[in-house]
């Protein structure tokens, strides 16, 4: 008898427990980003930025609960389980790791709850019915290269990338942009982030002579394979690099390598010397003041930038949820996916988002910024 | 492809061949004494390139917390192993110093000099001084115990092992890669070829090495009980040979070539905690061309592995690393063919 009751006390203060997050009925965020693993070099900025986040949004509390995925897709998944079953959040935010993102989308439509993206997954159609992407997709990011390539002439270009999602998702994105300007693809070549030299891909690349390489590689990795094309004697001025690579450690690790090549970049790392046309200027000045007080000067990074879009984009969509259901229901998820939908153009610190039911990714045409390293630092190219 | 291509890709083969040999060795010594298959040999080559690499910003590596921290706890160890064998007070004070000593001395060196950012090669001395001292406390908490346990449970234990040093790599280094000065900045142009001060330094660095270990070897006492220990184990602890102290030695050996090997391939590439893996996977091919047991075939197959990496990134850098580690199927089938059976698991 005695151990029933001990049991039955035991089992209510777990249900106890169990509810008490709910009986708050704030706004829950659950997030789930790769802290470890191979790709902890995009999650822990964006915890950083996640550290930022205000405590309310549109004058409800908010609870954020941050999990670590380890950049395994099993645990991405564990997590968002978790996430919705268990916590009954109101918005999924993750992963910055493409794969990861991608297995969370299916359990987040299961679960009927929206999810921010924190990498430019390409799903198929009708699997991100309730996948929003924060950073910018890859079609929308090659424009600017393209764009240069046309004012200079280019006729022919080689491709240096990742043999992985990344690398893949921009050649097939640049491809058919380029083609369509008169350019051609001349050689394509691999390689991994952990290689310790390039020496046979660069010089097949250098053989061909294109007049343009794009290499494709994110964070100081693409720093490797960009001192490789130069050592083989491939002009400096010729090599273009994609948003992955926008970050300083590509001019801390890259030096003198990397002097006046050119960088694919969203808004957010350039703020300041933006023109004051660009809708994204305030954002980011405000975005990089906001964060390198807290983390020191020349922290800031695209990775950052996109958990602090989070909060712009709530910002606005919450109001609009709050009209129809209260935080914490099924139908204040509902609401709140139609929110992302139909708010129209938002300015973001990274880019000027316009989500549709047909389109997720929604960054408009005029986001991206084509930059070239001057000086060890970053130099708007008009 | 013509002439000077193949060259370069030669060149660039034999260089990156040198470092996978280095470890390959490391690992076929290790493995000649222990039976340990060492997996967290490339650990030690990523701790060494970006131990340097945080001495070059004048900042203190987190190593040098785990090496103290690594000594304190198998200095506990042994007090309580001795207390519970009742040793002479005397005896188990010796025991503590002989531990604490050397990372104790490193870790005051390691506070008061990183700040002054001295010479690279002051530096590089220190960085070789820390994770040297690694390798033994390593072999002492997480294989001594199980000294005479199964292959396959030293090898589960080596797995655990290279999880804990590449998370603690993360912990230590951050997410961003490195990359290292070069020791010596000169360019010699020979035809097509152009020789880096770096390339030599990594030729030269092997060599000596390699002959170096060969006189420990042929010489010296402890190398000629490193060898009978290899030979068998028994038969050296009945000699006199004490089979913990040949395991500490030869993990403090392969732990220096590690950190050479960091230190030799630092200023060529960029290095990430977790380089450190891929680079050691490839010095493992090449110990198996040795059966794990020959060093010239090892550093053999270690040119090798490095030339068909260099060429295959060549011809088809989508598969560059597919065709490194296929090569390990054919080897392992010819030296089954050429062996036979082996009944003889232990």
């Amino acid at each position: 008898m005695k151990t029933t009751r001990l049991i039955v006390t035991a089992l209510a203060a777990v249900i106890g427990a169990a509810f008490t997050p709910l009986a708050l009925a704030d706004i829950t965020i659950g997030v789930s980003i790769s802290l470890t693993g191979p790709t902890s070099a995009l999650g822990i900025p964006t915890q950083k930025g996640i550290a930022l986040w205000p405590k309310e949004i549109a004058g409800e509390k908010l609870n954020i609960i941050v999990l670590d995925d380890a950049t395994d897709t099993t645990k991405g998944v564990q997590n968002t389980r978790k996430l919705i079953t268990e916590d009954k959040v109101d918005v999924v935010v993750g992963s910055v790791t493409t794969p990861v993102a991608v297995a969370m989308a299916d359990v987040c439509a299961e679960g009927k709850t929206a999810q921010l993206m924190l990498s430019p997954a390409n799903l198929p159609p009708g699997k991100d019915g309730w996948s929003f992407r924060m950073p910018q997709s890859t079609a929308v990011m090659a424009i600017p290269i393209v764009e240069q390539w046309k004012k200079l002439g280019v006729k022919t270009y080689g491709f240096l990338g990742y043999s992985d999602g990344y690398g893949e998702a921009w050649l097939t994105d640049i491809k058919p942009l380029a083609e369509k300007a008169g350019i051609k693809l001349v050689d394509t070549e691999r390689f991994a982030r952990a290689d310790t030299t390039v020496t046979g891909q660069a010089l097949k690349l250098v053989a061909a002579n294109p007049d343009a390489i794009l290499v494709v590689a994110s964070g100081s990795g693409a720093a490797m394979p960009h001192k490789g094309l130069v050592e083989r004697g491939y002009a400096k001025g010729k090599i273009y690099q994609t948003h992955g690579a926008a970050t300083l450690d590509l001019i801390r690790v890259g030096g003198a390598d990397v002097e006046g090549s050119f960088v694919s970049s969203g808004p957010a790392v350039v703020a300041e010397k933006l023109p004051d046309a660009n809708a994204s200027k305030a954002l980011g000045v405000q975005f990089k003041s906001a964060f390198e007080a807290a983390n020191g000067k020349g922290s800031a990074n695209q990775f950052a930038a996109h958990a602090f879009d989070v909060v712009l984009v709530l910002q606005k969509a919450v109001p609009i949820a709050l009209k129809k259901a209260r935080p914490g229901t099924p139908e204040f998820r509902a609401a709140l996916k139609d929110a992302f939908e139909t708010m129209g153009r938002t300015p973001v610190s990274q880019g000027v988002l316009n989500w549709t039911t047909a389109d997720h990714f929604g960054y408009t045409p005029e986001t991206g910024v084509l930059l070239t390293v001057a000086n060890g630092d970053w130099e708007v190219v008009r | 492809m013509d002439l000077s291509v193949a060259g370069i890709l030669l060149l660039d083969g034999v260089t990156n061949g040198a470092v996978y040999g280095l470890l390959a060795l490391a690992i076929v010594l290790v493995f000649a004494v222990t039976r340990v298959i060492f997996i967290p040999q490339g650990e030690f080559v990523a701790y060494g390139a970006l131990t340097l690499a945080l001495f070059q910003l004048g900042k203190v590596p987190g190593t040098v917390w785990l090496l103290l921290a690594l000594a304190a706890l198998s200095a506990v160890i042994d007090l309580v192993d001795a207390v519970r064998r009742g040793l002479p007070a005397k005896a188990v004070v010796r025991g503590l110093v002989r531990t604490l000593a050397a990372p104790a001395i490193v870790t005051a060196l390691t506070v008061w000099v990183a700040p002054l950012k001295l010479h690279l090669l002051v530096q590089s001395a220190l960085t070789l001084a820390i994770v040297t001292l690694l390798g033994p406390l390593v072999y002492r908490l997480a294989y001594q115990r199980l000294a005479d346990a199964t292959v396959l449970v030293l090898l589960i234990v080596s797995v655990g092992v290279h999880f804990a040093l590449t998370g603690l790599g993360l912990v230590f280094f951050g997410a961003e890669g490195f990359r290292n000065p070069s020791f010596w900045d000169v360019r010699f142009a020979a035809g097509p070829l152009t020789l880096s001060g770096q390339t030599i330094f990594i030729f030269v660095a092997s060599i000596v090495l390699i002959v170096a270990l060969f006189l420990f070897f042929e010489r010296t006492l402890r190398g000629k009980a490193l060898r009978a220990t290899a030979v068998n184990r028994l038969g050296a602890r009945l000699m006199g040979i004490s089979t913990s102290g040949a395991g500490k030695l030869s993990f403090g050996l392969a732990a220096f070539i590690g950190a050479l090997s960091g230190l030799l391939i630092g200023p060529t590439t960029t290095i990430f905690y977790d380089s450190g893996f891929l680079i050691g996977l490839k010095g493992f091919v090449a110990a198996i061309f040795g059966g794990l047991a020959s060093y010239p075939a090892a550093a053999l197959g270690a040119l090798l592995v490095g030339v068909l990496e260099s060429f295959s990134s060549f011809y088809a850098s989508a598969f560059k690393e597919v065709i490194v580690f296929t090569l390990i199927i054919p080897v392992l089938l010819w030296r089954s063919f050429q062996h036979g059976p082996d009944d003889d698991e232990e």
